[in-house]
C-alpha cells in the first residue's frame, strides 16, 4: 500500500515535471534578416544557409563538433532541450526595409532575439528598432565603425569592425616591407555606402598612422555598370597595393576591365564581402590569380571541427563555406549559446547573457581570439587573417608565423 | 592620349544604351505604351546568351542570334497575351501591368537562376586591341559596333521598307491604316518582338563584358528611360544619339570628377536639357 502510493506519488512528480519541461522547451524564436534578393542576394542567401547549419548543430545531437558549446546532445540544456526555431525574412539590401522587417520579426512574430543583416546600412536601421523595443541583436557580419558606439544597450557584435581591418592592414603592409615586398604607396576603392565608406576611412585613417601614403581613395556606387574611369586613375598613379572595398558584381567588374585595359598592380587586397561571395572565384579565377582577401575563416585539415562544419554546409549549398557566411554561423552560435546560459527567452536576461559571453579561441570555429563584449557591445577579441587566391580557392598566406604558405607577389592576375 | 582612351570607352558603352533604348522608344512611338519591364528583356537575354553559349558554344553570332531570338519570341507572346488586352483599359492599368510584368520577370529569373553573379566563360571571346596605344577589349568593341549598325539598321527598317510604313502607319491613325489592309494586331506583335529582340541582342552584347545578376535589369531600366526621354519618344535617331552622349558624359565624368558624381552629372544634363527642350533632342513637339 505504502510502497504502490509512493509509486503513483512518483509517477505523478515524474508528470509534473514532465510537464514543466514541455512549457520550458518551447521553441525559441530568433529571427534572422539577410538580404535573399537584390544585389546581394548570393551573399545574402550563403549567410542564411550557414545560420541554419548552425541551428542544426544546435538543435541536433553532434558529439563529433564537441569543442562548440551546444553542438553535444539535442536542443538548448539551459531550458529543457528547447529547439531553436528560425524566422528568415528578407529585407532586400534596403535599409527601410530592414526597419520594417524588424519591426514585423519584434512585434508579430515575437521573436525574442534577431542576428543580421549584411549591409551596415541595412545593420543599421535594424538595430535601431531593436533597441526601442529591447530586444538583443546580434550582429553577425557588418563591418561599419558606427553600428556599435551608438550608446545602444541591445547590439552586440561578433565580428571584427573597419577599424579592425585597417589595423591588420597596415601590420600586413609593415610585414610585407619587411619580408622585401616594395609597398611604396597604396589606393583604396570602394562602394560608397556605410560599409564601403567606414572601412575606407578606417584604412585611410590607420595609413596615415603609419606614414603610408594613399595615392588615390576612390568612392564609386555599387551597381555601376562601368568601371574603366577608376581602373585608368589606378593605371596613371602606379600604386603597388591596391586595397577594394566592394560588393560581388562591382568586385568581378573590376578585375575584367584591368585585364580588358592592360593593367594589373603588383598585389590587389579584397575587403571580403564581394571577394568572399560564391559567385567571385569561378568567375574571375582565369584573370585574378594571387588577388588577396581577407578572412577570419580558414576551412583547416580534414578532421578538424571547422572542416566537419563545412562538410555540413557543402552538403547544404553545394559549394565551400566562406568568410562572411561563416561570421554569420559564428554569431548565431555566440547568441544561442548566451540563451541557454540566460536559461530564459526573456529579452533582458538573454542581454545579461551576451554580456557575460566570454568564449577561447578552441570554442569557435572562426579564427578570433575568443569572444567577448566591451560596454558598446563590440566584440574586443575579434580579429582576422589574409588569404590568397591560388587556383580555385583562397590560401591562408598571412600572419606569417601561422601559415607554411607562402605568399605570391607580385600577383599573376591573367597573365 | 588618357582623354581619348575615355571617350572611347564612352562611346562604346553609349552604342550599347543605345540600342537597347532604341526598343524602348519604339513602342512608345508605335502604342503611346510606357513599357517599365524593358530593363528586364535586357536581363533575360543576357541570360539566354548565356544559355545559348553554355549548350551550343560558338561566338557572339551563336548566342547574339539566339537571345535575338528567343526575346523576339518572348515580346510577341507578351503581346498576344497581355498587352493587347490592357490596352483597352485605362492609362492606369497599362502603366502597372508592364510594371507587374517586370517584377514577374525578375523574380522569374531568380527563381531560375538564383541570385548568384554569373558572367560568360571566358573563353568565349577576350583579347585586347591596341590601336594607336588605345586598348579596347575585343568583346566591347564588337559590342559596341554591332550594337551602333543595330540601331542604324532598326532606323532604316522603319523609315525605308514597306514594313516600317505599315508600322508608322499603325502608330499615325489605327482605323485609316485598318482600311487600307493593315492588321494593327499584327504589326504592333512585330512591334514588341522587334523591341523585346533589340533589348535581347543588346543584353548579349554586355554579357560579353559585364558581370550580372537578375537585378541588374532595375539598372538597365532607368538608363533606357533617361535615354529615351533625352533623345525624345519615339525617336530611333535620337536614342541613338542621346546612348552616345550619355556614354560619353558617364565616362568623361567619371574619369575627372570620380565615378560617384559621373550620375548627378548626366541627370543635372538631362533636367537642363528637358527645360529648354521638353521633347527632347529629336522628339515632335
Amino acid at each position: 500500500m505504502r510502497k504502490s502510493s509512493f509509486v503513483l506519488a512518483a509517477l505523478l512528480g515524474a508528470s509534473l515535471v514532465g510537464a514543466s519541461v514541455a512549457q520550458a522547451a518551447d521553441a525559441v524564436k530568433i529571427g534572422i534578416l539577410f538580404p535573399l534578393t537584390g544585389n546581394a542576394a548570393a551573399a545574402g542567401q550563403a549567410a542564411k544557409a550557414a545560420v541554419e547549419v548552425a541551428t542544426d548543430i544546435v538543435n541536433n545531437d553532434h558529439p563529433e563538433l564537441s569543442d562548440i558549446p551546444l553542438a553535444k546532445g539535442a536542443g538548448l540544456p539551459g531550458l529543457g532541450g528547447a529547439k531553436i526555431e528560425l524566422v528568415s525574412v528578407d529585407h532586400q539590401g534596403n535599409p527601410s526595409v530592414a526597419q520594417q522587417q524588424t519591426l514585423r520579426l519584434i512585434t508579430q512574430e515575437k521573436v525574442q532575439a534577431l542576428v543580421g543583416a549584411y549591409q551596415s546600412s541595412c545593420a543599421l536601421t535594424a538595430t535601431a528598432v531593436a533597441e526601442r523595443y529591447g530586444i538583443p541583436f546580434v550582429v553577425g557580419d557588418s563591418v561599419a565603425g558606427n553600428i556599435t558606439g551608438r550608446g545602444f544597450k541591445w547590439t552586440f557584435r561578433v565580428t571584427p569592425l573597419a577599424a579592425d581591418f585597417g589595423d591588420a592592414y597596415m601590420s600586413f603592409i609593415a610585414d610585407a616591407r619587411k619580408a622585401g615586398k616594395q609597398i611604396r604607396s597604396i589606393a583604396i576603392i570602394n562602394e560608397n555606402t556605410d560599409y564601403g565608406t567606414s572601412v575606407a576611412e578606417a584604412i585611410e585613417g590607420a595609413a596615415k598612422k603609419a606614414n603610408i601614403p594613399v595615392a588615390a581613395r576612390i568612392p564609386y556606387s555599387a551597381s555601376s555598370t562601368d568601371v574603366s574611369a577608376q581602373v585608368l586613375q589606378l593605371k596613371d598613379k602606379q600604386p603597388d597595393l591596391v586595397i577594394f572595398i566592394s560588393y560581388t558584381a562591382d568586385a568581378i567588374l573590376y578585375m575584367k576591365t584591368m585585364k580588358s585595359l592592360d593593367y594589373t598592380p603588383p598585389m590587389v587586397l579584397g575587403d571580403d564581402s564581394g571577394f568572399s561571395d560564391p559567385s567571385f572565384i569561378p568567375a574571375v579565377k582565369d584573370i585574378a590569380q594571387g588577388a588577396m582577401n581577407r578572412s577570419a575563416w580558414d576551412i583547416g585539415k580534414p578532421g578538424s571541427t571547422s572542416y566537419k562544419i563545412n562538410e555540413m554546409y557543402k552538403a547544404k549549398t553545394g559549394h565551400d563555406l566562406d568568410d562572411t557566411s561563416g561570421r554569420d554561423l559564428q554569431a548565431f552560435l555566440t547568441l544561442a549559446e548566451a540563451i541557454n546560459r540566460a536559461g530564459s527567452t526573456e529579452p533582458a536576461k538573454i542581454q545579461a547573457a551576451l554580456k557575460a559571453t566570454d568564449l577561447k579561441p578552441n570554442q569557435l570555429m572562426m579564427g578570433y581570439r575568443g569572444v567577448k563584449f566591451d560596454g558598446t557591445g563590440q566584440n574586443i577579441l575579434a580579429s582576422t587573417y589574409l588569404i590568397q587566391l591560388k587556383g580555385d580557392s583562397y590560401e591562408l598566406v598571412w600572419p606569417f608565423d601561422r601559415t607554411q604558405n607562402k605568399l605570391e607577389w607580385p600577383m599573376k592576375g591573367w597573365r | 592620349m588618357l582623354l581619348l582612351q575615355v571617350i572611347v570607352g564612352g562611346l562604346l558603352l553609349g552604342a550599347i544604351y543605345a540600342l537597347f533604348s532604341s526598343g524602348l522608344t519604339l513602342i512608345w512611338g508605335m502604342m503611346n505604351f510606357i513599357n517599365f519591364a524593358h530593363g528586364e528583356f535586357v536581363m533575360l537575354g543576357m541570360y539566354a546568351a548565356l544559355l545559348a553559349a553554355i549548350w551550343l558554344g560558338g561566338g557572339p553570332a551563336v548566342f547574339g542570334f539566339a537571345s535575338l531570338l528567343a526575346l523576339f519570341v518572348l515580346g510577341v507572346i507578351i503581346y498576344i497575351s497581355l498587352i493587347r488586352h490592357v490596352m483597352r483599359g485605362p492609362m492606369l492599368a497599362q502603366i502597372l501591368s508592364t510594371f507587374g510584368l517586370a517584377l514577374l520577370l525578375r523574380y522569374t529569373a531568380f527563381w531560375l537562376f538564383s541570385a548568384n553573379v554569373v558572367s560568360m566563360p571566358e573563353t568565349v571571346l577576350s583579347g585586347n586591341l591596341n590601336i594607336g596605344g588605345i586598348l579596347v577589349s575585343v568583346p566591347q568593341l564588337i559590342a559596341g559596333v554591332i550594337a551602333a549598325a543595330l540601331t542604324i539598321a532598326m532606323h532604316l527598317l522603319l523609315t525605308r521598307t514597306t514594313i516600317g510604313s505599315k508600322l508608322l502607319a499603325v502608330a499615325e491613325d489605327r482605323n485609316a491604316a485598318m482600311l487600307m489592309g493593315i492588321r494593327p494586331d499584327g504589326m504592333q506583335a512585330l512591334a514588341w518582338g522587334l523591341s523585346a529582340g533589340s533589348a535581347g541582342i543588346a543584353g548579349a552584347l554586355m554579357a560579353m563584358s559585364y558581370p550580372w545578376s537578375p537585378s541588374v535589369g532595375e539598372t538597365f531600366g532607368l538608363t533606357a528611360f533617361v535615354v529615351v526621354t533625352f533623345g525624345g519618344f519615339g525617336s530611333v535617331p535620337g536614342a541613338m544619339y542621346a546612348g552616345l552622349i550619355i556614354g560619353l558624359i558617364q565616362a568623361l565624368s567619371a574619369y575627372y570628377l570620380g565615378p560617384i558624381y559621373k550620375d548627378v552629372v548626366v541627370y543635372a544634363l538631362f533636367v537642363a536639357l528637358l527645360w529648354l527642350r521638353p521633347q527632347g533632342l529629336m522628339g515632335k513637339a
